[in-house]
């Protein structure tokens, strides 16, 4: 049997890959719907949504070790649900899955975990904050300062985070809307995190420091029926600001940013404002996928190139996508990272 | 030239098509008789790859349970947060579906058979109703609970795999996990496994793999019966072969003669033996399969009864296996005219046949000491042999040993009887008998053999046979046995019971691992029925009661055996309880070991067992109107319910079907020795007229030459029988101390039966007496012109 389509299969309630990445444009059946106006409420809302089909807690760091080398580092956990509850044993609807991954310059280390929920294997508890998939973990005492574990057949990481500034709601108070039909998700984000801590790796153990960024989204259809993927950018500037930009691809494709100053003010931009072209492909597992990118934002005077650390960095999971750090050129300079789904062979 | 060889050389067969037709019969049925149960064993070992596939026991590492303790959801999640990639599995059995549930998301790849292009609703088989996958054949064999029932050809014979949870519902087994596979590729910074579940341990691969190991005694079983038929197969060919050849020594001759090279006449001779040899091949490999097509329900029927082993009941074609059919039909030719064609090509250009040397006495003497040294060997195996191997290595060495020896006891024996002889014809006689010894002495090897299996297996199983009916009139001693549906009618149940019942006898039982041997714990109450009934192989005084004081247990002669357990030696039931053994019972037809403790101290271990199935004691004459009360009063199904007689009968006849493929496969065999006998009596007819022809010229009459060929072909029989059924008695000893021991796990009891054996020797003497009677007719009615011709020039 090949696992991996039977996962990939599971955790998109239908096998309708056509109809948006990873099932994500599927009807929501009878899920809550995000809706404009709700106020976040901290730190429930760290916590899980069970009556929403799909969730994510998803952790990027820019690092570096002592002789000035440049890492990346991802820790995400997936919710998936089945049908709109949570419960107690093997038939809770609630699925999770945990993806891990550090890049170099050369190398790209991934791992993947899949849980049931109901027995205590994965979950997210708000307060004090803890996120888990078997021995992974995101925890802490509130969700400014975590420590963040992951290990692999071939890599660990054990790294501390502190948060230095606020939480950013993007979208309208944390209501961003994905496609012109009006699909939208809960998303707020946590991009302050000063990191150090430890990398494993097969020849050894490095200590790091660096950057991290916290996304939190939730929603029951994200996408539209006929958008295929997304290009989603998360950009650290040397001078302290930041940017969130992301297009989503579809029969039109549909942008939205986030312009975060260095001191936390959040300012949202509407489709259109954010563009991002590819200037290169690179071939990965069979697929071309665009790994330097040409980024233009008027409305902040950025007109930079974004150029991957290692364009190998693919996620060969169950649901396959591109995940990694980058670096930015131009007119503004500074590291980030880019994921990139829906590029199918 | 080459045409004209070929023409020559074919002529032979068109004057003799019986010839022919016998050499293809003999090469198609020993090949039938190989691959049929080659096929078997094929499909067998398919259905246990598949089944382990299912499990991944064959494949990856395990944890499991050490003595009496269980894996709980917690020990579970504890293991996945220490690092562990471990994936939870449980089975259990819905009447005779093997159940087995497991955690789709956790799983390492390559096991269950679950596709997704298949109908797998992933949602629904985690979710929900669930699914269930299984082959069509046993999906219809599942009772109904609510779940999906999704068809699929690749699960594992007579076997239903499900998701772990619903598993766990049907099967009553709440948050119990059988073991734990472990993914071969385990993360960094795991946690120490005595630190995280000390209860656990972790089994190696192969070690997972009980069905296989288990089977395997029954399949070497099969393949030594295998090729015995193939030998037995191949003296025919040996003898049609030797017919052939002594018969075209002139055809050669005369080839020769006429300027044919000897080695191309050698290679076309080998061609066409190599053409026949395919031919007859295909022909058996075709009949083999349909052997086994026929045999396999029952070879199915057994392994599920002696091993609880699942496999197909219906055969697959296998390319490998047709191609096996071929090579050994090829090299079985090959083996049977290498003689001939080797004293063919030694034959001198002019010489005429003189087939048998006549100084025969250094061979007898060479064979009798390679007998002795085998027969010394299988002595040398029994002492210090250990394991199935060394078991049938002493079977091998034994039968060998024995075949060998009969061609120098037989011609010491003739010897001996022919200095008793006094007057001329009765001497010519003993000494013309001891001059065909050699001719003769491939088929009465055949023979000895054949009857020798004959006797062993059948002295085997009908002792089985004996000891098991024995055995059952012990066990099934309540009179009615009832099955509830759930714990509200296990009460109904027992209110009925308990006014119209002599007694109730709860059967509780929990599947544990016992001295790291899967084994059930077994509760029994202290009741007369227990201690009237049981038979003990050991036990200490008082057992019944020291057993109903809870002050040890009793195990099955399995576990006394694999887990050399003995009296007094500890038996872990759990943390902290470990009782001795009071007392070792026979418990045949099991695979499994078994342990007993006494009802209450079984309630108190296990507080969550609640017992659903019941022995009932009861008046004969009662038995109808509890049923119907229970029927009526309880709402107990008609199938739920089953009394003695019919459980006795349907043990019996999954016992009688377990032995059916050995009984066919022994009537096969004598058979096919008798078969041998005619071939090489016809060849001998042939080779015999320059010895026959000076004593009809003395006087003797044709009919009575033919009476007494007739009589020696008995008296040759009668004595190959005699010295079988020695043979056959050790077989049977070493089947039943031996290789059932190691093979199952028992001992039985070895009991003699005469009239059995005489039957078979007569059985013997009119297959030799069958065997012999054409020739000797033919002799009866030679022309006298063919015996004058001796005289008159070299065949």
């Amino acid at each position: 049997m090949n696992v991996k389509a039977f996962v990939a299969l599971l955790l998109l309630p239908l096998a309708a890959m056509a109809q948006g990445f990873a099932g994500l444009g599927t009807d929501a059946d009878n899920f809550s719907q995000p809706v404009p106006g709700r106020a976040l409420n901290f730190p429930a809302d760290h916590g899980a949504h069970p009556d929403y089909r799909i969730e994510w807690w998803y952790l990027t760091a820019n690092m570096t070790g002592p002789d000035g080398t440049p890492y990346g580092l991802q820790w995400t956990l997936f919710r998936s649900a089945l049908a709109p509850q949570d419960g107690q044993g093997w038939d809770t609807p609630q699925l999770w899955m945990g993806h891990a991954a550090i890049t170099t310059p050369d190398a790209h280390h991934v791992a993947e975990r899949l849980a049931r929920g109901g027995i205590g294997q994965a979950g997210v508890v708000a307060s004090p904050f803890s996120a888990w998939i078997d021995n992974w973990g995101m925890e802490g005492p509130d969700i400014n300062i975590l420590r963040l574990t992951a290990s692999g057949s071939d890599f660990a990481y054990d790294v501390n985070l502190q948060a230095t500034g606020p939480l950013v709601k993007h979208g309208q108070d944390g209501y961003s809307v994905k496609s012109a039909a009006g699909q939208a998700s809960y998303y707020y984000s946590q991009p302050f995190y000063e990191l150090s801590g430890t990398l494993t790796l097969p020849d050894g153990q490095i200590p790091v420091t660096g950057t991290a960024w916290l996304d939190r989204e939730w929603s029951s259809q994200p996408l539209a029926a006929d958008q295929t993927g997304w290009d989603w950018f998360s950009l650290s500037f040397d001078s302290g600001d930041k940017l969130m930009g992301f297009v989503l691809r579809g029969s039109q494709d549909y942008t939205a940013a986030t312009w975060i100053s260095a001191d936390g003010q959040a300012t949202p931009f509407a489709d259109g404002a954010f563009t991002a072209t590819a200037l290169a492909r690179h071939s990965i597992a069979g697929r071309r996928v665009p790994t330097t990118w040409k980024i233009r934002f008027p409305a902040r005077g950025i007109d930079a190139t974004v150029t991957a650390l290692n364009p190998d960095a693919w996620m060969a999971t169950s649901v396959p996508y591109w995940e990694g750090p980058i670096t930015i050129s131009g007119s503004h300079t500074g590291v980030g990272y880019l994921e990139m789904t829906g590029y199918d062979d | 030239m080459t045409a004209a060889i070929l023409h020559a050389l074919a002529s032979h067969w068109w004057r003799n098509p019986l010839q022919l037709i016998t050499l293809l019969a003999g090469l198609t049925l020993a090949t039938a008789l190989w691959s049929g149960v080659q096929a078997i064993n094929a499909e067998a070992r398919a259905s246990y790859d598949a089944a382990a596939a299912t499990l991944g026991e064959g494949q990856f590492l395990q944890l499991a349970p050490r003595d009496g303790a269980v894996i709980d959801h917690a020990t579970y999640v504890a293991l996945r947060r220490a690092g562990w990639l471990v994936s939870p599995v449980i089975e259990g059995r819905l009447g005779q579906v093997r159940l087995v549930g497991l955690e789709p998301l956790t799983a390492p790849g390559g096991i269950g058979p679950v596709d997704p292009q298949g109908g797998a609703d992933l949602g629904r088989f985690l979710a929900g109703e669930g699914q269930i996958f299984a082959r069509a054949e046993t999906l219809v064999q599942l009772p109904t609970t609510g779940a999906q029932h999704v068809e699929n050809p690749d699960v594992a014979p007579n076997t239903a795999i499900t998701d772990i949870g619903l598993a766990q519902r049907i099967l009553g087994r709440g948050d119990e996990i059988d073991q734990l596979i472990l993914s071969p590729d385990q993360p960094l910074n795991r946690r120490p496994l005595e630190e995280v579940a000390p209860d656990l341990m972790q089994i190696a691969p192969q070690d997972g793999s009980d069905v296989a190991r288990l089977t395997d005694s029954f399949h070497l079983n099969l393949t030594a019966f295998g090729l015995l038929s193939f030998a037995v197969g191949l003296f025919i060919v040996h003898g049609a072969i030797g017919l052939a050849f002594e018969q075209r020594r002139s055809v050669v001759r005369t080839l020769r003669a006429l300027g044919a090279p000897l080695a191309r006449l050698i290679a076309l001779m080998a061609v066409e033996l190599g053409l026949l040899a395919l031919m007859a091949g295909g022909i058996g490999v075709a009949l083999g399969y349909v052997m086994a097509a026929a045999l396999m329900p029952d070879v199915a029927a057994s392994l599920r009864g002696l091993y609880g082993a699942d496999v197909s009941g219906q055969l697959t074609l296998r390319p490998a296996w047709w191609l096996s059919g071929f090579a050994i039909a090829l090299g079985g030719t090959a083996v049977a005219a290498g003689g001939a064609l080797w004293s063919l090509a030694r034959m001198p250009l002019l010489a005429g046949g003189q087939a048998w040397a006549a100084g025969m006495s250094r061979r007898w003497t060479v064979q009798a000491a390679l007998s002795l040294t085998l027969l010394v060997l299988s002595g040398a195996f029994v002492i210090w042999g250990k394991g199935l191997l060394a078991g049938f290595g002493m079977l091998g060495a034994l039968l060998v040993g024995g075949a060998l020896a009969l061609p120098p006891l037989l011609v010491a024996l003739i010897a001996a009887v022919a200095t008793r002889a006094k007057t001329p014809v009765p001497q010519w006689f003993w000494a013309d008998t001891r001059q065909q010894v050699p001719g003769l002495s491939l088929a009465l090897m055949a023979l000895l053999l054949a009857m020798a299996a004959n006797v062993g297996v059948s002295t085997m199983v009908s002792s089985f046979r004996l000891t098991f009916t024995g055995f059952l009139d012990q066990r099934l001693a309540s009179e009615l046995y009832v099955t509830a549906a759930d714990s509200a009618q296990a009460d109904a149940i027992l209110a009925v019971a308990s006014s119209q019942a002599d007694a109730v006898l709860p059967l509780m039982n929990v599947d544990r691992t016992i001295a790291a041997l899967p084994a059930q714990i077994y509760a029994a109450r202290d009741h007369a029925t227990y201690r009237d009934n049981w038979r003990f192989l050991r036990s200490v005084p008082d057992v019944w009661q020291r057993l109903a004081q809870g002050e040890g247990v009793l195990i099955n002669e399995q576990l006394f055996r694999r887990a050399k357990l003995d009296l007094g030696s500890p038996v872990r039931l759990g943390t902290g309880i470990t009782l001795p053994v009071l007392g070792v019972y026979g418990d045949y037809g099991n695979p499994l070991g078994q342990v007993i403790v006494t009802e209450s101290l079984f309630r108190s271990l296990f507080p969550d067992v609640i017992a659903l199935r019941f022995g009932l004691r009861v008046d004969p004459d009662q038995i109808e109107a509890l049923r119907i009360n229970l029927r009526e009063m309880a709402g107990v199904a008609e199938s739920a319910m089953i009394d003695q007689a019919s459980i006795k009968a349907l043990s019996l006849s999954v016992f009688e079907r377990t032995f059916a493929v050995t009984a066919a496969l022994n009537v096969l065999t004598l058979a096919v020795a008798g078969f041998a006998i005619l071939m090489s009596l016809l060849t001998l007819a042939a080779m015999r007229l320059p010895q026959l022809a000076p004593v009809w010229a003395l006087g003797l009459t044709r009919r009575g030459l033919a009476v007494m060929d007739l009589l020696r072909a008995v008296v040759l029989a009668l004595l190959t029988a005699v010295m079988a059924l020695p043979l056959g008695l050790a077989l049977a000893w070493a089947l039943l101390a031996v290789v059932n021991v190691e093979a199952f796990g028992w001992r039985l009891p070895m009991y003699f039966f005469p009239l059995d054996y005489l039957r078979l020797v007569g059985l013997a003497l009119m297959a030799a007496a069958f065997a012999a009677a054409w020739p000797a007719w033919r002799l009866s009615r030679i022309p006298p012109a063919q015996l004058l011709g001796v005289f008159r020039h070299e065949r």
